[in-house]
């Protein structure tokens, strides 16, 4: 590539460089900032939820509230689930970039288990509210919880469907460029969940049992 | 088995739905007769449907934009005849049934099926070109994001010969759109094609602005974009952080319909006007996603037909960029009436007053570079012209509107309606048939017949001035919108005058279908072989037309504004490399067909509650994409021997046409 480049000298050493460049044009960073403005539509998609829910909340229609409803205690344990696997895929993402495949694997494994045992209480805690009557469809209230945590939820459900198959694909592939760009798109989305959640725990569940 | 579907979902006994849906079946038997006897299949599916060259792409939006004007003009003429029918004491055709899915599917496909796909055809077909780059960051998800937008328009069709469409009006303003007041399906159709669309047009939309911040050719600094680019820039962040809202706000409206949730609904404690600030707030951003590329349309098409470089091209793009951040603050001027209080009116209506000052200062801008420069009437040229005055009239309008006691005796009355389509027609549709005009020749490397091309011009501004300029009249005599009939016999002749007007119009349009067939059959005469037929002045025109579906052999250098120009005016030579290069390209794919095929299926299951359908459909849409993520064979070389010939082909043409 180098000795073409400089034979071809005459037009342009800029352009050459970056036809260069190109050939192995995916360094990652171009799939990133898509990624990164991606996660900043989602970020309104969550902003327009929380509005609603900002504006519903006192809606109760005569049904429960949230200080009927919430148990602090549970939730704090479904938060740190989240919280800790937020920290585990760090250390996924650090032992990436020391090229030790099985670390990264069993790390991902772990995030994943944590994962799960989030969304696995959260579906408990919807069970138990629709059991109790209190369902999304009692009032504007929990219309606008449900939605605004289970649309948190089914993320880190799309989440965790993702972490499998990237698994699969370090597997076949081990830490190739493309799938350290995947494990960094998924590490964003991961911590942007996380974000998003500690919002959701405190609008929701410390602001409405306060 | 299927949901809420039976047979009678198909509207036997309306006549003027069966003669359209039978056009719609011949039409397709006959096309699809046309490809099978010419063996076309294969190269339809490999040559476009699955391409991933921007190009096509490009094409291929702008060729859906086109079938659905034909649907929504259509929907436009059986209103205007239906009201002038109807005001004189007679009933018309169209009971109020039929015809508030007219209005409601006009409005519908003219902003999501006509002039979204146009505006991001054009940026697909021109930006790369423009910024010097092969394609776009994300070739495979472009090619994606049309065919969900696609799917979305089949959805809309599919309205029309299964069950009905939404009979709400455009935005399906809550509690009419909800379970109780819309129990059919209409409503369903509405949300389903416009999620599937709208998760296409945000990733078109984040596709193009990182080409634009990724992909510029060396020495292109954000001072050297294109204006054009700028304006595309500026729209694609406005879709990404406007459609999000859109999604979530449709998405709690299905949730009422659905789940029987309570966001909206008059019970429960749910809150209509939250459903009514939540789209305008993507709804008004939304205006400015249609006009700021349009107004780079413009931009571009002046600047080359005057010869000289666009006046004030840095107060262009602050201009564009205060346009993009204001467009967030005006969206409450939709309902004054709301009764927010005289204090939150008069934020928004200031806010609405100051976005017309950085538009005004465009309007000089294009001024000042026609002045003293050489215009050329050609027909894109005539467009501005017509645009300039069409949108200031427009414009004036809508700030009279802003003024919220005005707006109080205005709101919702023909004025609204006259003021609205006179800056979209004037400004939008205006900008899309510039822009066609222009960048034809560099799609398909010929021109357009000129003759023609300026008939409908005149066809559309007189058209344009006799349709809604007594709409104008009637709003202020007290007309409201989304009337079926009207007993008031002054009003019929303004009626009457209107629908003359739109089919004035519909010389327009025939004489554009016209023009196309006219200008395939003589193309040899009108073949662009130099690449540049206008004299123009960005990296686009600096290639053969059609451009190789590589761009640019060799990525090219900028040193200022309009690259091009400044080159021709050096006199450098436009000549082969003496060594070309291996490139580096994408294979084409249909995963982006197939997903969007899933979607579509999708969609239709969840209109009619066909559950396992859903399920099915939702499950293959993620293992398609889940398989596709495997897929490691992405990327090949074109040879240098083949670009080299495709090269010296367009070397071979230069100088014959030289000589």
């Amino acid at each position: 590539m180098t000795t073409q480049a400089i034979q071809s000298e005459p037009i342009s050493a800029i352009a050459d460089s970056i036809d260069a460049h190109e050939e192995h044009h995916d360094d990652g960073s171009t799939t990133t900032l898509g990624f990164w403005i991606y996660l900043m539509s989602d970020c309104i998609l969550f902003a327009s939820l929380f509005a609603s829910f900002a504006v519903l909340r006192g809606q109760l229609a005569g049904g429960p509230g949230a200080r009927e409803l919430f148990s602090l205690p549970y939730v704090a344990v479904e938060t740190a689930c989240l919280l800790v696997s937020s920290f585990t895929y760090g250390m996924a993402m650090i032992s990436m970039q020391r090229g030790r495949q099985a670390q990264v694997l069993g790390w991902l494994v772990l995030t994943m288990l944590l994962g799960l045992g989030f969304v696995g209480m959260e579906v408990h805690e919807f069970a138990d509210l629709i059991h109790e009557g209190a369902g999304p469809d009692r009032s504007a209230f929990l219309s606008a919880f449900f939605t605004l945590v289970g649309t948190h939820g089914l993320h880190v459900t799309a989440g965790i469907v993702w972490m499998l198959v990237l698994i699969l694909h370090i597997l076949r592939r081990g830490l190739s460029p493309a799938n350290q760009t995947r494990l960094m798109c998924l590490s964003l989305f991961w911590h942007f969940l996380d974000v998003v959640w500690i919002g959701v725990f405190t609008v929701v569940y410390l602001m409405g049992v306060a | 088995m299927f949901g809420k579907l039976t047979l009678d979902a198909i509207p036997y006994n309306v006549p003027i739905v069966m003669a359209a849906v039978g056009g719609i079946i011949v039409g397709g038997i006959v096309l699809f007769a046309l490809i099978t006897y010419f063996r076309l299949w294969g190269y339809l599916w490999t040559e476009w449907l699955t391409s991933i060259d921007h190009k096509r792409i490009g094409v291929m939006y702008i060729l859906l934009a086109m079938v659905m004007l034909l649907r929504g003009f259509s929907d436009a003429l059986m209103m205007r005849s239906q009201q002038a029918l109807a005001s004189d004491g007679g009933a018309g055709y169209l009971p109020p049934e039929h015809y508030d899915q007219v209005f409601t599917a006009h409005g519908v496909i003219m902003i999501f099926f006509m002039a979204m796909p146009f505006i991001v055809g054009l940026m697909n077909l021109v930006v790369p070109l423009q910024i010097g780059a092969r394609d776009v960051a994300f070739p495979y998800l472009n090619n994606m994001s049309f065919w969900l937008t696609a799917s979305g328009a089949l959805l809309v069709n599919i309205a029309l010969g299964v069950g009905n469409f939404a009979r709400t009006g455009w935005l399906a303003y809550p509690p009419l759109s909800e379970l109780h007041f819309s129990p059919d399906v209409g409503v369903d159709y509405y949300i389903w094609s416009l999620q599937i669309a709208g998760i296409g047009t945000l990733t078109a939309g984040i596709n193009m602005i990182v080409t634009i911040l990724k992909m510029r050719a060396p020495g292109m600094t954000m001072m050297r974009v294109p204006i054009f680019t700028w304006t595309a820039l500026c729209t694609n962040m406005l879709i990404v952080a406007a459609f999000p809202i859109l999604t979530a706000t449709l998405g709690m409206l299905s949730l009422d319909r659905y789940l029987g949730m309570h966001f909206f609904t008059n019970d429960g404690g749910g809150n209509a006007m939250m459903y009514v600030n939540l789209i305008w707030a993507w709804g008004h951003p939304e205006v400015y996603i249609l006009i700021l590329p349009c107004f780079g349309v413009f931009s571009e098409v002046t600047a080359t037909f005057s010869e000289k470089p666009l006046f004030g091209y840095t107060s262009m793009v602050y201009a564009t960029i205060c346009i993009t951040v204001l467009s967030f603050v005006v969206w409450l001027h939709h309902f004054f009436t709301m009764g927010s209080g005289a204090n939150v009116n008069a934020f928004f209506g200031i806010t609405t007053m100051i976005i017309s000052i950085p538009t005004g200062v465009k309007i000089f801008n294009w001024l000042f570079t026609m002045y003293r420069g050489r215009v050329r009437f050609e027909a894109p040229i005539l467009w501005v012209i017509g645009f300039i005055i069409t949108f200031t009239i427009g414009g004036m309008t809508g700030v009279l509107m802003a003024v919220p006691p005005a707006d109080f005796v205005l709101h919702n009355s023909l004025f609204l309606i006259a003021h609205f389509h006179n800056v979209i027609i004037g400004g939008v549709v205006f900008a899309c048939m510039a822009g066609f005009t222009y960048w034809f020749p560099k799609a398909f490397g010929f021109r357009l017949e000129p003759r023609l091309g300026k008939v409908s011009f005149w066809c559309w501004l007189v058209g344009f001035y006799m349709a809604f300029m007594p709409l104008y009249a009637l709003g202020l005599m007290g007309m409201t919108r989304r009337l079926n009939h009207v007993d008031n016999p002054v009003w019929h002749i303004y009626l009457i005058v209107a629908m003359v007007g739109a089919f004035i119009i519909l010389c327009g349009i025939g004489a554009q279908i016209l023009q196309i067939a006219v200008s395939i059959y003589y193309r040899e005469a009108l073949r662009d072989v130099t690449g540049d037929p206008w004299n123009a002045r960005t990296l686009e025109w600096s290639v053969a037309s059609p451009p190789p579906f590589y761009n640019f052999a060799q990525t090219p250098v900028v040193h200022g504004l309009d690259p091009y120009w400044e080159e021709k005016q050096k006199g450098v030579d436009h000549k082969p490399l003496p060594v070309y290069r291996r490139i580096h390209m994408p294979h084409n794919t249909g995963t982006g067909f197939i997903i969007s095929g899933f979607a579509s299926a999708l969609g239709f299951a969840l209109i009619w509650h066909i559950w396992w359908l859903a399920i099915g459909a939702f499950a293959a849409v993620i293992v398609a994409a889940i398989v596709h993520s495997f897929n490691e064979h992405r990327e090949y070389y074109v040879p240098s021997e083949q670009v080299a010939a495709t090269e010296g082909q367009y070397f071979k043409q230069l100088a014959s046409q030289e000589a």
